[in-house]
């Protein structure tokens, strides 16, 4: 047997497995998306844009989506900059490895479980009994808006935090010694040297929350309590509540296209922005 | 600084804590802390629903490793000595594998399975001797496995790729230069430099299906995983009883992932 058969039967369970079970359903959903809802529930397959010009019922789901998923990203962003700069700058050596697998193991670990302990926290018998005690009356934290933006920044902080600790940590410290040896402030070296050399870890850990919030479905589902419902909510709603699989694969089909137009503009606009810096440093 | 990591820490940590520590609460509620007592352990593990649940997650997520490591490392192996188109074809599922929102998956399964067992079921019942019940095919374990096998499939490949990159080409060379079969230099040279990172990759696929929520959701049919399970009762409202679950289930992901990350550890060690 000559090598290269070899490698095709090794390729082959995989590769079979792949078509079987991934690319073939995802083009029975782009197929079915311009299909016509069934009278017993399936799908006539039809060439018809009824299910895309019926979008704008679910503009909710999309608008929520697009409003907090950024939202989200921004948050965490902003919470994991500092924690990964402490890791990777100003952490003991010693302590570095074991205080950022702290930080990541949480990622791995159930989502459902971590999102229940908000529920906990948040619920009625949580945090607001507590500042009841103290005297804060009334306030309904679980079901809005904030408990489902904690909830994310909970749910994907570690995943922030570990590409920018990566490009904060490969960052050779000399350029930091330097600028402040030439006489620049701390906030100035920050923002001229350390901030500008971050940019990678920076957007690939933004792309990678970003990426996962867009299908969100848990969070919301525990944390929204129904009144803050994402693209998710809406795709389980009509696939396993109302059964409608036509109109159901064309929110599918449009939110895997939003999420592929959103990350092609924001990898434009990132090289652009890291070719920008380049003309800068080299001045 | 400092003291923000430390309360960026707590922020992490607090929430699993409290889940951890209301589980061993004598009380039903959060604010009555009443006395150490391990009676929802009890309460939960004599639950047949959970049992059943459990056993359900355990036979899902053991299978779809055990395939996932198999057949990944096998397309991993494949894929060093491959270049061109198919090489390119096998990047592109990879990186559709992972990037596809779980969500998406998990409905493209579900249409996709019920479309080809609608058609199939008929034609089953067709050659089927007469007088015999014919077997119908329907969403459940083997459509869990399958689905699960997929996406974690991807993940081994990418783990067990980075081990192989990794490895000194000199000794592959070296041992199929002293007239090894290629069969001999996999068995005694690759394998046993790669093992750590398939038996991480099969630890790390086993957490992620016994994990895994909103696959599941779509696929399981009739059936119910833990996940599922834990989801529906939370929907039917907050019990101690959760608690108990929850701790478990994080105490059993935590204990897979270290070693996980041990042995990715370690393997990295020994290649130096």
């Amino acid at each position: 047997m000559t090598q290269r058969t070899h490698n095709w039967l090794l390729l082959a369970p995989a590769g079979t497995w792949f078509l079987v079970m991934l690319i073939i359903p995802l083009i029975v959903v782009f197929i079915f998306s311009f299909g016509e809802r069934a009278p017993s529930g399936g799908v006539v397959l039809a060439f018809s844009f009824e299910q895309y010009a019926n979008l704008p019922a679910r503009w909710a789901a999309f608008k929520n989506t697009m409003t907090l998923a950024p939202i989200g990203t921004l948050s965490a962003l902003l919470i994991a900059y500092p924690l990964a700069y402490f890791l990777a700058v100003k952490a003991n050596p010693r302590w570095k490895t074991i205080l950022l697998v702290l930080v990541i193991v949480p990622f791995w670990t159930s989502i459902l479980i971590r999102s229940y302990a908000w529920i906990f926290l948040l619920g009625g018998r949580g945090i607001p009994a507590l500042l009841e005690w103290v005297g804060i009356e009334g306030l309904r934290l679980i079901n809005t808006p904030f408990a489902v933006l904690v909830g994310i920044i909970y749910g994907y902080l570690p995943l922030m935090v570990f590409p920018i600790f990566v490009s904060l940590d490969k960052l050779d410290k000399r350029l930091l010694e330097a600028s402040s040896d030439l006489g620049a402030k701390p906030w100035k070296t920050f923002l001229q040297v350390t901030l500008p050399l971050s940019i990678p870890g920076i957007a690939t850990g933004c792309m990678l929350v970003f990426i996962l919030l867009m299908g969100e479905y848990l969070i919301p589902a525990l944390l929204g309590g129904g009144k803050v419902f994402f693209v998710g909510n809406a795709l389980v709603d009509l696939f396993l509540q109302s059964r409608n699989w036509a109109y159901g694969s064309a929110v599918a089909v449009t939110l895997v296209v939003v999420m592929l137009i959103t990350v092609t503009i924001y990898m434009r606009l990132i090289s652009r922005l890291g070719a920008s810096r380049e003309d800068v440093s080299i001045m | 600084m400092r003291f923000y990591a430390i309360c960026v820490y707590l922020f992490l940590y607090i929430p699993i804590g409290v889940i951890a520590l209301f589980s061993f609460n004598a009380g039903r509620h959060a604010s009555q802390l009443q006395g150490f007592s391990t009676k929802w352990y009890g309460k939960a593990l004599s639950n047949p629903f959970v049992m059943d649940a459990l056993e359900t997650s355990l036979i899902v997520a053991f299978c779809s490793a055990l395939f996932a490591s198999v057949f990944g490392t096998m397309a991993a192996v494949a894929l060093q000595g491959i270049r061109g188109p198919v090489r390119v074809a096998f990047d592109m599922l990879i990186y559709v594998a992972v990037m596809i929102p779980g969500i998406v998956i998990g409905i493209a399964t579900l249409i996709g399975l019920v479309t080809v067992f609608d058609q199939l079921n008929p034609l089953i019942a067709a050659i089927w001797p007469d007088g015999f019940k014919p077997p119908k095919l329907r969403m459940g374990i083997g459509s869990l496995i399958a689905a699960h096998t997929m996406f974690l499939m991807a993940l081994v490949v990418i783990i067990v790729r980075a081990r192989l990159a990794g490895m000194d080409r000199a000794l592959t060379e070296a041992s199929s230069d002293l007239y090894a079969t290629p069969l001999g230099t996999f068995r005694q040279v690759t394998l046993p430099m790669i093992f750590p990172a398939i038996l991480a990759g099969f630890l790390l696929s086993f957490t992620f299906s016994f994990d895994d929520f909103i696959i599941a959701f779509f696929v399981a049919g009739s059936e119910t995983t833990l996940p599922i399970y834990v989801f529906s009762s939370i929907r039917r409202g907050v019990t101690p009883e959760i608690n108990a679950i929850g701790t478990m289930v994080m105490g059993v992901s935590l204990l897979l992932l270290i070693s996980a990350q041990l042995l990715l550890q370690r393997g990295r060690q020994k290649s130096r």
